[in-house]
């Protein structure tokens, strides 16, 4: 065809250009913002602290083993202290909840028109799930990775592998929750259905995950539930991480393997829901 | 009795012009089709817009124009015809069109809590630019739009006016060859406003860039070098605003009435009287006319007692809309004879 005056536009001209570079942009942006607004920094810190103090002093004299209730519903497997029991829950709640929250900021883009300028720019679609979905996730496992501190206090003595193992499922969490946070907020364009749907799906979603009592110890429907829960998984993966010598619900393999496919499942259910072109107002 | 169905039905009918076009058009759309489920948005429009220049597409509102804007911008696929940037189909290869096209959209797209310059990277990245290049990209339009001492600001300390321009920076940072803004006015007093038009015709003529602009309003579309005037999704006209207003005969006379009623009456009168075509638009009859002002003491001592105001004026891309539809661009509570209007 025949070029005019025209200027060349700067074209892309790889896979890097228009995945990597913008999704590298849009997860640098979330951490941006994060650090800008100082009451969120304080809240990752804070939070995680206050939660500790409160599960501490609060949950274990509640469920101490000697006080009945549910620790004694509770299987041999289960560490002495609910509090140390507890505690991967704890962290999977932390990640769970900053997850929910920063890709609420999804529904603020969309919003404030943000989006649509991202949504008219020539990258591919899972540039902006990636960027969105890191981005979120950094702060979610960032968070999860400031409650380890408390972990010798939750009965917790492992080694730098350990550690780094905890470390890995912890980001692994983030990622799947991100993603799945991501997933919902999509086609939202109010913050309040978003709090419908956490409290509808999410909320249960970590209830059922083995985070207060061990899906061995429940019966009936609420067991297969449990099982079915891909959280339960990443729940005792963590637990494997924590608590290396005793032994967990299912195998470290299957909790990482699930655990690692809820990740996959998680990123594709966002990947697909951002890739529908409709002729109808996109944003 | 003159009733605006006679008007629409007598008027010349100037057709679209399809000015005859050397090499490849900026834009082209080709019998471009958009419907929301029964109602149609968009019916049948084609026409071009040529490399460097300033095409104006106006209409009030619910014409059509955020449809087709939001095609062009490839947020939204036609339901039929083609819409081709830079020769790129925008439904086949968005993102070959949107390499090619910088976008100003209406509402901020900015990232208030980001700096200016860091709104800017960003941009980049997402079309492909990085490192050295975009750092100079950055300073280059931010030095355009005259905004470089405020690159490390915040956004949201910025004045509306000035995160327009920024929003414009935005959208020249990959050099596109076409530049689509929608209502880029809105919210922009009188200066910001003189200033936007300034930088859309420095790009033109200094980058060749073509800039495609909606917009409602009648004193910016004179600014245009083009115009395609939209109304209910059709094109009703086309071609540059001198050649618009000169489509009128003469001067554009208005008479009115005490009521409604009283100007279809009067109407008929003055139509049998001179013969000329009228046309009614609520208590005021509009007529074109050569030599309006000798017309207007015919007419005033021909109906002595039944004419409340009288005006004669050139005529105004808005006569051009009222000549072309029938109707007011702003269609108020005094059109109450839209029940004739055309519908679509």
């Amino acid at each position: 065809m025949a070029t005019l005056t025209l200027p060349t536009p700067m074209s892309a001209n790889a896979a890097s250009s228009n995945l990597w570079i913008p999704a590298y942009s849009l997860w640098r942006r979330e951490l941006v913002r994060f650090y800008r607004q100082k009451a969120r920094v304080v809240g990752v810190i804070a939070s995680p602290l206050l939660f500790w103090l409160v599960l501490g002093s609060g949950f274990a004299h509640t469920f101490h083993p000697s006080a009945g209730g549910a620790a004694s519903a509770s299987n041999q497997s289960i560490s002495a202290h609910y509090g140390g029991y507890f505690f991967p829950g704890a962290i999977v709640m932390i990640v769970l909840f900053t997850a929910i929250f920063s890709m609420m900021s999804l529904i603020q883009d969309r919003n404030e028109g943000f989006l649509l300028s991202v949504l008219a720019a020539p990258i591919r679609r899972s540039a902006i799930v990636l960027g969105k979905v890191l981005g979120g996730a950094t702060l979610a496992a960032i968070q999860g990775w400031i409650f380890l501190v408390f972990a010798p206090l939750a009965g917790v003595h492992v080694g730098a592998a350990g550690i780094l193992y905890s470390m890995g499922i912890i980001a692994l969490a983030s990622f799947a929750l991100t993603a799945l946070g991501f997933a919902i907020a999509w086609p939202m364009d109010s913050t309040q259905a978003f709090h419908a749907v956490i409290n509808l799906i999410l909320i249960p979603l970590w209830l059922l995950s083995g985070s207060m009592f061990p899906a061995s110890g429940a019966s009936g429907w609420l067991r297969l539930v449990m099982r079915l829960n891909p959280l339960t998984y990443t729940v005792d993966a963590l637990r494997n991480g924590l608590f290396p010598a005793q032994a967990t619900d299912f195998s470290p393999a299957t909790n990482l393997i699930v655990t690692l496919g809820f990740c996959a499942v998680a990123f594709a259910a966002s990947w697909a829901i951002v890739n529908r072109r409709t002729n109808k107002p996109a944003a | 009795m003159t009733t605006l169905e006679d008007v629409s039905r007598t008027t010349k009918p100037v057709p679209p012009s399809q000015p005859a076009t050397s090499g490849s058009a900026s834009i082209e759309l080709e019998h471009l089709t958009h419907d929301y489920g029964t109602r149609v948005a968009l019916n049948d429009l084609s026409f071009r817009v040529q490399p460097g220049e300033i095409f104006g597409l106006l209409g009030p509102n619910g014409s059509g124009k955020t449809t087709l804007f939001r095609i062009l911008s490839t947020l939204m696929v036609p339901t039929g015809g083609h819409a081709r940037i830079a020769g790129f189909d925008v439904a086949a290869e968005p993102n070959r069109v949107r390499q090619s096209t910088g976008i100003v959209f209406q509402a901020r797209s900015l990232d208030i809590k980001l700096t200016v310059a860091e709104n800017l990277m960003h941009q980049g990245h997402l079309y492909g630019l990085s490192g050295a290049l975009l750092r100079q990209r950055s300073s280059e339009v931010l030095a355009r739009v005259g905004l470089t001492d405020r690159a490390h600001d915040m956004v949201e300390t910025l004045s509306g006016g000035q995160q327009r321009r920024v929003e414009l920076a935005k959208g020249l940072i990959h050099s596109p060859a076409v530049l689509l803004l929608d209502e880029p006015s809105t919210g922009l007093d009188p200066g910001a406003r003189r200033d936007l038009w300034q930088y859309l015709r420095i790009l033109r003529d200094q980058q060749g860039v073509s800039v495609l602009v909606t917009t409602h309003l009648m004193e910016e579309a004179e600014h245009c070098d083009r115009l395609a005037i939209l109304n209910s999704g059709k094109l009703v006209a086309f071609g540059t605003p001198t050649e618009l207003k000169a489509s009128i005969g003469g001067d554009i006379v208005q008479l009115e009435a005490v009521s409604p009623w009283a100007a279809t009456q009067l109407a008929v009168k003055v139509d049998q009287r001179f013969q000329v075509k009228t046309s009614v638009v609520g208590h005021t009859i509009r007529l074109e006319r050569e030599q309006g002002h000798r017309f207007l003491t015919d007419v005033v001592e021909a109906f002595p007692g039944e004419i409340e105001g009288v005006s004669v004026a050139k005529p105004s891309l808005e006569d051009v809309f009222i000549q072309r539809t029938g109707h007011r661009f702003w269609t108020d509570a005094g059109l109450t004879h839209s029940s004739t209007k055309e519908k679509s």
